[in-house]
């Protein structure tokens, strides 16, 4: 292993991570605000990644789709809430999971049926094809250093707004304690809804953004789901500096993990022993800090509920 | 108001004549196997759902280990059931604990996401598994040994096998929660903080009702090798975990034969769909939101409203 290799990684674990926190945002403040559990989040992510292939595929330009699928996006989340989960708010976590998991089989088949079950593939906007030079003889794809400074910058401004609006000062009061906010006089309802559309926004966005450089698939919305639960989890639910933070932490761990496990395991193993057991450590290393966090901090890093 | 023990007795009845009764034919008895092992995973979760009130959506786990025992041990060339199925639970139970142990410090939703983490673990374990198939599975050339005969080869003696453990199954599990134990259970559910007042901690009980669901899990796992002849990664999915979660509130969360009855009703679903289109998850996705948002007190509830 060397130094380069691990620059390289690094900076592809935190643009794992910038995609993760998109994600992990949205679900974190949904979860906070309204105690909700959507594990249709998933799905919104995945929409994101089709409609902008589709529309990537009908117009040519990836910023023709990136603009036309942000706000099919959000319509489509507005659709779900307005179907199913607002019928789910008052609802047990039981009631919650089951429905939104049926949610999640619907729309895995929907978009097999319109699109079918084989990869698509988006091609890189031209603006931001090659690479980026970091030093001499090591290059970063341009793309992805796009995604990671898109991605900040959408933390950024989302830090802004949470942190330095009244709206923001609204949304993080709904997340210590709903009920006192709605006692208050404020419409929580209006407000989930903001939040929520919001959520459905970014989480379409990264799903756009992350449909150039993964395969654009049924199910894809899953496997993102269940690390940004292992994010807002670890980061504690309803904070976005935790979601910050514990997103960056995991795309770290998942992406320097795959590359760097099987390497360690050859000081201890031969070729194809120490491959095998090293892809199967790294897939765990996320849940196993996940446990190891959560056995220090049974409620996160940052917890923001009161009580 | 039906008779306590008239719905069970049917269902059992049911199970017991059905091979008599002109579904004797090997499509059918296996199918009625798939569900009774189901229905021996679901009522292991009933146990803690509705009797803890611990949501877990990691279950697909045990089976996934139980299964694996059979596999692993199938290689090594001991398929003796003496020492397979005693692995299989031991080895189930062994995994429950050490996540349960970890898990059940944490409440509400944090368990719902930590246990379906650890059923990710175990599932990117089993698919990273080159020497039992990895991704594509491991199939089994012949099922474990009773006593050194083929007994279990025999789909009608393990149809009445399947029967007759799943009735045991049942009969402990309502004298547990029927005991002091269940008791401590019920309570911790309803006032953690009036269990403690009374000098209880609730942890080492929660985590022994997790424990023996995973045992039981590991046991349905065992069987359900047995039944498929094939094992893969899929079995431990957390799809798979959210099947069985579905099946216990399908049947109806309040008695544990409620679990076999959604478990039935589950696989005959599935199997009706399936042959009616290759879409079937198309129906089968918002029917699983209905039944989450309207079927309160599930298939149970239904018949007993109506008795």
């Amino acid at each position: 292993m060397n130094t380069q290799l691990l620059l390289i990684q690094s900076l592809n674990g935190l643009q794992f991570g910038v995609l993760l926190f998109l994600v992990a945002a949205g679900l974190t403040l949904v979860f906070g605000v309204m105690d909700f559990i959507n594990l249709a989040h998933g799905v919104q992510y995945m929409l994101g990644a089709y409609l902008g292939a589709s529309f990537a595929a009908a117009t040519g330009s990836f910023w023709w789709a990136l603009l036309l699928a942000l706000p099919v996006a959000l319509l489509a989340g507005l659709l779900l809430e307005w179907l199913v989960f607002r019928h789910l708010y008052a609802r047990d976590h039981l009631a919650q999971v089951l429905a939104t998991f049926g949610v999640i089989l619907s729309l895995n088949q929907l978009v097999r049926m319109v699109w079918g079950s084989a990869p698509l593939q988006v091609p890189v906007p031209a603006l931001l094809e090659g690479g980026i030079q970091l030093m001499p003889g090591l290059t970063w794809p341009t793309y992805r250093a796009a995604i990671l400074l898109a991605g900040l910058a959408t933390a950024g401004l989302l830090w802004l707004v949470v942190e330095r609006t009244r709206i923001g000062a609204l949304v993080r009061a709904g997340a210590s304690n709903a009920p006192m906010v709605a006692a208050l006089g404020v419409d929580i309802h209006r407000l989930f809804m903001l939040v929520f559309g919001c959520g459905a926004m970014l989480a379409g966005f990264a799903g756009v953004m992350a449909a150039p450089i993964l395969s654009v698939e049924p199910g894809m919305g899953d496997t993102v789901l269940i690390l940004a639960f292992v994010v807002i989890v670890i980061g504690g639910i309803g904070s976005v500096r935790g979601a910050f933070i514990a997103a960056l932490l995991v795309g770290l761990i998942e992406t320097l993990g795959r590359s760097l496990m099987p390497d360690l395991m050859r000081l201890f193993l031969a070729a194809s022993p120490a491959r095998q057991t090293g892809a199967a450590l790294a897939s765990m290393l996320v849940y196993v800090a996940m446990a190891g966090i959560l056995a220090w901090r049974p409620r996160g890093l940052f917890p923001v509920r009161a009580g | 108001m039906l008779h306590r023990y008239t719905v069970p007795l049917t269902i059992f009845g049911a199970l017991a004549l059905a091979p008599l009764l002109g579904f004797g034919a090997g499509h059918s008895l296996s199918l009625l196997a798939r569900a009774m092992i189901l229905g021996l995973g679901a009522l292991g979760l009933s146990v803690l759902v509705g009797g803890a009130g611990l949501v877990s959506l990691g279950h697909a786990a045990s089976f996934g280990i139980g299964a694996y025992a059979v596999v692993m041990l199938d290689a090594a060339g001991i398929t003796d059931a003496g020492v397979v199925f005693p692995t299989s639970v031991l080895a189930a139970a062994v995994f429950a604990l050490l996540t349960g142990a970890v898990a059940i410090r944490t409440a509400g939703v944090n368990f719902i996401m930590i246990t379906l983490a650890f059923g990710q673990m175990a599932f990117f374990t089993a698919a990273s598994l080159s020497a039992y198939g990895g991704d594509d599975g491991y199939t089994l050339y012949a099922r474990t040994r009773l006593f050194g005969t083929k007994l279990l080869e025999n789909r009608w003696f393990f149809h009445y096998l399947l029967l007759a453990l799943l009735v045991l199954a049942w009969l402990a599990g309502r004298r547990l929660l029927a005991s002091r134990f269940g008791r401590v259970l019920r309570a911790a559910r309803e006032n953690p903080l009036r269990l403690q007042a009374l000098g209880f901690s609730p942890y080492p009980y929660q985590l022994l009702a997790y424990t023996l669901a995973g045992a039981l899990g590991g046991l349905a796992g065992a069987l359900l090798a047995n039944a498929t002849e094939f094992v893969a990664p899929s079995f431990i999915a957390w799809q798979r975990s959210g099947d069985l979660l579905f099946m216990v509130i399908l049947g109806g969360l309040g008695q544990l034969h409620g679990a076999v009855l959604g478990a039935l009703a589950f696989v005959l679903l599935e199997e009706y769909l399936a042959e009616l289109t290759p879409h079937w998850r198309l129906i089968f996705g918002p029917l699983l939101v209905l039944v989450a948002l309207y079927l309160k007190g599930g298939l149970l509830g239904l018949v007993q409203r109506r008795g």
